[in-house]
């Protein structure tokens, strides 16, 4: 029986991504975006931020609905654990948008995904966060992500597509890379 | 060009702003031999006739060759006569130089790709006790003030001049963004052998997935030597250089380093393995199995768990940085609307959009060997069939 390739589909609109390079190509004005979220504190160390806006393609846009995420601390550093520790959004960040690149890099090579899990860690020496040392810096002294991957494909086919994830995520960029960041009080 | 030029009994002038094989004379470090072996030497009409074949030509011996292709072909070239402007007309361009103007029908721009030192930005950061000069500005260690030398950029140039350094005593951190893995031997060939008989070189511009990330990849690194010597990342990492992720910022005259060292290697890896199994496909399938060494892969490029993500500048340790980060071309003296919004010439295959101006000479013009000296006969070949037809078209046009 002749057998039928069934069409590539981890549910990611290549063709659309593809189109969008090329209208940012031509008009890159359209490409500088501005990415947003407000932190409300609650009590001790819980705050709740909410994300609705950004803007992008030359005008404000908004999310389908408003997004909120807690956070806060455990309880062994005497806090009521009302949410993730922010640095475990960061991981969270970065293991989502490394995996939306998987599955954006697997859909423009034509391979079919059947499951992709991140596991992701991140060490820290909170003598760092404590005051207690000087030397020791305040964020991760490295961060390890493990993929587990079942796709129609090779395993070398496989990393190169979670090397050229990591090669176009914004998150990973901003983790590797120094950033500016500014902080005012109004 | 010149030589197909003539061939075809189109009148024309080159005009070099110093001496014949100028850059290769005034802006290439000592040691430096040709990254392609000798036999590749070919030009239209003309090709190295030495007994070693399979070496590389250094600079002197580079500079002969072209001069005495220069001679063979009777190149109409006016030296020391330096273009500052080349002005469309509406029946051609007018080019002025320092010598006196001229009118042309067609104007060939083959100026190369290697014009301007690409610094990124954080050079500014430098600080000024820091000996800085540009992979174009090194000659030799030895000019070098003694102590640490920061290489910034791993591709050909920066991969050997940390090479030598490290050699001359000066402990060497080489920063390593993007770059393409090569060993200079494959299967007992050189690496450009398989290239050239494989069909890797003849990739055409018209044909690859992605043409403007094809211009821009880095070079491989690869070096000319005597004794064929891969150097790639392992090899400066087993002769004690230090390597660092790629140059991201300088903070109160720290160096900052990126985290991406680990993937810029896996991607580099990756893609040398996906050129080794093109060649060994294709050894096969011609085969090739019997004749040559047996398939062979590398140990993957090894990188420290932790490498540096800083170096305080100011401690002395560092007391040079070269940077190998590449060049931008030049076309600040083309007064005509055919420049993209990065400074590029649009063109298609080397024709420019403006009717009989060509470009030549810059990286996958129009096959991957554009880059090469072995590049320039197809790509004067068939920019020159382009241009007599455009010559004929307006002579017939004109005289209707």
């Amino acid at each position: 029986m002749p057998v039928t390739k069934q069409p590539v589909d981890n549910g990611v609109n290549v063709q659309a991504l593809l189109d969008a390079r090329q209208a940012l190509t031509d008009a890159p004005a359209g490409a500088k975006f501005k990415w947003r979220a407000k932190c409300e504190w609650v009590r001790g160390t819980h705050s709740r931020s909410t994300i609705e806006n950004f803007y992008g393609l030359g005008d404000e846009q908004k999310h389908r609905t408003k997004f909120t995420y807690e956070a806060d601390h455990p309880e062994i550093f005497a806090s009521e654990d009302h949410g993730a520790t922010p640095v475990e959004i960061v991981l969270a960040g970065l293991a989502s948008c490394l995996t939306a690149g998987v599955a954006a890099v697997a859909q423009n090579r034509g391979i079919q995904l059947h499951s992709v899990t991140a596991t992701i860690e991140g060490g820290m020496d909170i003598q760092g966060i404590l005051g207690i040392d000087s030397d020791v810096r305040n964020g991760f002294d490295g961060i390890k992500v493990i993929y587990d991957i079942k796709a129609d494909a090779t395993p070398e086919e496989i990393r190169a597509i979670v090397a050229q994830s990591q090669k176009r995520s914004a998150v990973y960029d901003v983790i590797t890379n120094p950033t500016n960041v500014t902080v005012e009080v109004r | 060009m010149s030589h197909c030029l003539t061939a075809r009994s189109i009148d024309h002038v080159i005009l070099e702003r110093g001496e014949v094989a100028n850059s290769w004379k005034t802006e290439r470090w000592d040691s430096l031999r040709l990254l392609t072996p000798n036999w590749m030497s070919r030009l239209p009409g003309y090709q190295y006739e030495g007994d070693d074949p399979d070496g590389f030509l250094t600079m002197p011996e580079t500079i002969a060759f072209i001069e005495r292709y220069a001679g063979a072909i009777s190149a109409p070239v006016r030296t020391r006569t330096r273009v500052t402007s080349a002005t469309r007309l509406d029946d051609g361009y007018l080019v002025a130089t320092d010598n006196g103007e001229w009118r042309c029908r067609s104007l060939v721009v083959a100026t190369g790709a290697c014009n301007v030192p690409a610094l990124p930005p954080v050079a500014e950061a430098l600080p000024p006790a820091i000996q800085a000069l540009t992979s174009r500005e090194y000659r030799n260690p030895g000019r070098l003030e003694p102590g640490g030398v920061l290489v910034v950029g791993a591709s050909a140039s920066g991969t050997q001049i940390a090479e030598e350094i490290q050699h001359s005593g000066r402990p060497v951190t080489l920063a390593v963004g993007e770059h393409i893995r090569s060993p200079r031997v494959y299967r007992g060939r050189d690496i450009k052998w398989w290239m050239d008989a494989a069909g890797v070189l003849d990739d055409r511009y018209d044909e690859v997935d992605d043409i403007g990330r094809a211009r821009n990849v880095p070079s491989l690194q690869l070096a000319g030597s005597k004794d064929r010597r891969t150097v790639d990342l392992n090899r400066l990492t087993g002769l004690g250089v230090r390597l660092v992720g790629r140059l991201a910022g300088i903070a109160d005259g720290n160096a900052q380093f990126s985290g991406s060292l680990r993937n810029q290697c896996e991607l580099s890896d990756l893609k040398m393995n996906r050129l080794l199994e093109r060649i060994d496909a294709w050894a096969t399938e011609h085969g090739l199995d019997g004749e040559v060494d047996p398939p062979q892969r590398f140990e993957p490029t090894r990188v420290d768990a932790s490498p540096p993500l800083g170096i305080d500048l100011r401690r002395g340790e560092i007391r040079t940085v070269v940077w190998a980060t590449g060049f931008h071309p030049d076309y600040s003296w083309l007064q005509a609307p055919v420049l993209d919004r990065k400074g590029r010439i649009r063109h298609d295959g080397g024709i420019v959009e403006s009717p009989g101006m060509y470009l030549l000479g810059i990286p996958f013009l129009r096959r991957r060997r554009s880059s090469l000296i072995d590049g320039a006969a197809s790509d004067a070949r068939d920019l020159a069939d382009h241009l007599a037809r455009y010559l004929d078209h307006r002579t017939v046009g004109s005289g209707a």
